[in-house]
């Protein structure tokens, strides 16, 4: 038996019981969607460009998914699963740690994927057309998770998990609002705006917009997306218990 | 082994032989879930050695997972998903081993419906205690560890589970086991060592701690006067209180010195129901143990 057995096995185990949780739907699935139609429809909330507003809206929308599904969703699930003692367990049987973690960032992909299909499914039927660019945007989302997944390892392997609740759903909601995703950098605080492109949430959606509006991926942000994945699997995998 | 300034186990040296069942018992606090969780690598000890199956723990990861793929482990506090049913979960447990026992059979012989949609979490402690039981085993280990197995199962799965315990071990497999059900260690270890205070009191088969020498034992008020039965009783007989309202009489014991105690009762007026002539049980043997210790 490989380690990319288990992996898969773990992945597959992940995927199923994320699928089957109401709340988590409704974090990485619902409100995604529902955020499509409000920020394409209506002008409620400040747009990064003048160009296509269903493409802007889809890049936030793909970027709101990826950290729902691969930070916050993904932390609380952990966070969970270790204080009912469901890690312990799989402690003590072949499943290694890092197998563990790679298992849930797979799972996590999967369902960022169905997310992101749905949500670009939708955009196609609200008029957005795709350009040639557009094909990068599964890198994209990958390197988003990347960079996001990490981080929900380090929340759940070390704080309590009532502490990972509050924490990950407040970080999630900061991020959404003070780091470039729903509103644009160029709309937030001079000071605050700077920092945005150097955010992970911030990185994502100016990867993303770009991708989607039609033009290259600039790489400074895939540059901070790839350097907040090193960094957060560094911290990770020495700061991850099982109990 | 420490939890911050505070011992759980220190000088714990023990061995668990192959193909038998090795039962570790004693108080709560004693220490035995962490000596458990410190062979099964959950734990790493401040200090010490351990070997399971021939490899050091914790050791690498590459040792570990060595020793994992031979090792089950059922956990006090369960470590089972909540939100899953039960088959999905022994599925799951199975899917992670080389050579996996089949799950539905090993659920329909701990008691569980495999076809059950029912979530663990929907499920009675001792059901959920059932599928922990079989994620232990789905793996087909050689060695398996079961922190108190058999706590909320009704008697006919504690039995049935015994069974399948038995038949496992009569097959090559090796079981250590915390429990504070005595009656199930007298009748399955092979080999209990008794635990308190995070040290090891005594150890040995069953018939080593309980003796071959037959005692009188009786419950009555705190603290008689013993005395005048020691005078009354044969020389060779010893006379205690332990703990505080349990007496035995133990020693050079005949049927008349049934009969003597009693007349002590009734001169004490001493109501004396369960009076009896026997064999010491374990739980007698591992109080005295424990409350006899500094």
């Amino acid at each position: 038996m490989t380690s990319l057995t288990r992996i898969l096995a773990q992945g597959r185990w992940e995927t199923r019981l994320l699928l089957r949780n109401g709340e988590q739907l409704l974090l990485t699935i619902v409100i995604p969607l529902g955020l499509l139609l409000v920020l394409a429809l209506t002008d409620v909330l400040p747009q990064t460009t003048g160009g296509d507003t269903v493409a802007a809206s889809l890049a936030t929308v793909l970027a709101v998914s990826v950290i729902s599904t691969g930070f916050t969703s993904l932390a609380i699930a952990t966070g969970f699963e270790r204080r009912s003692g469901a890690l312990r367990l799989l402690a003590t049987t072949p499943l290694t740690s890092r197998e563990l973690l790679f298992g849930k960032a797979g799972a996590t992909v999967v369902v960022t994927a169905l997310s992101g299909g749905l949500a670009t499914l939708l955009a196609l039927i609200l008029g957005w057309r795709p350009t040639p660019s557009a094909l990068v945007v599964p890198v994209l989302v990958l390197l988003g998770v990347a960079a996001w997944a990490p981080w929900a390892f380090v929340l759940a392997g070390t704080l309590r998990a009532e502490a990972v609740l509050a924490v990950a759903n407040g970080l999630f909601l900061v991020f959404l609002l003070f780091g470039g995703v729903v509103i644009p950098a160029a709309s937030l605080p001079d000071l605050l705006g700077a920092v945005v492109p150097y955010l992970p949430s911030g990185a994502l959606v100016e990867a993303l917009a770009a991708s989607l509006g039609g033009t290259a991926v600039p790489a400074m942000a895939a540059g901070v997306l790839i350097a907040w994945s090193a960094l957060g699997t560094l911290v990770a995998t020495r700061t991850f218990r099982w109990t | 082994m420490r939890y911050g300034a505070r011992t759980a186990v220190a000088g714990v040296s023990l061995t668990a032989d192959e193909g038998s069942i090795t039962a570790l018992v004693g108080p709560n606090g004693a220490g035995k879930t962490s000596t458990v969780e410190v062979c099964v690598g959950l734990r790493t000890p401040s200090a010490g050695t351990v070997e399971v199956l021939g490899t050091a723990l914790p050791g690498s990861a590459s040792n570990r997972q060595r020793v994992h793929a031979q090792v089950g482990v059922m956990l006090q506090d369960g470590g089972l998903y909540p939100t899953a049913r039960p088959l999905e979960m022994v599925q799951h447990v199975a899917s992670l081993y080389p050579n996996p026992d089949q799950p539905a059979a090993l659920l329909d012989s701990v008691g569980i419906d495999p076809s059950t949609r029912t979530t663990i979490r929907r499920l009675s402690g001792g059901e959920q205690r059932r599928v922990a039981a079989a994620c232990a085993l789905v793996g087909r280990p050689r060695l398996v560890f079961l922190d108190e197995p058999t706590t909320g199962l009704d008697a006919t799965g504690r039995r049935a589970f015994h069974d399948l315990l038995l038949d496992r071990v009569h097959a090559g497999m090796t079981v250590v086991l915390t429990t504070h059900l005595l009656d199930d260690v007298e009748r399955m270890a092979d080999k209990v060592i008794v635990m308190a205070d995070g040290a090891i009191v005594r150890e040995g088969s069953v018939n080593d701690l309980v003796g071959e020498d037959d005692a009188i034992a009786f419950r009555g008020p705190r603290h008689m006067e013993l005395d005048d039965l020691r005078e009354a009783l044969p020389p060779g007989t010893s006379v205690s209180e332990t703990p505080p309202g349990f007496y035995r009489i133990s020693g050079t014991l005949d049927p008349m010195s049934l009969a003597t105690v009693a007349a002590w009762c009734g001169q004490h007026g001493v109501r004396t129901p369960d009076l009896r002539l026997g064999r010491r049980s374990l739980e007698d043997v591992v109080i005295d143990l424990v409350e006899g210790r500094p």
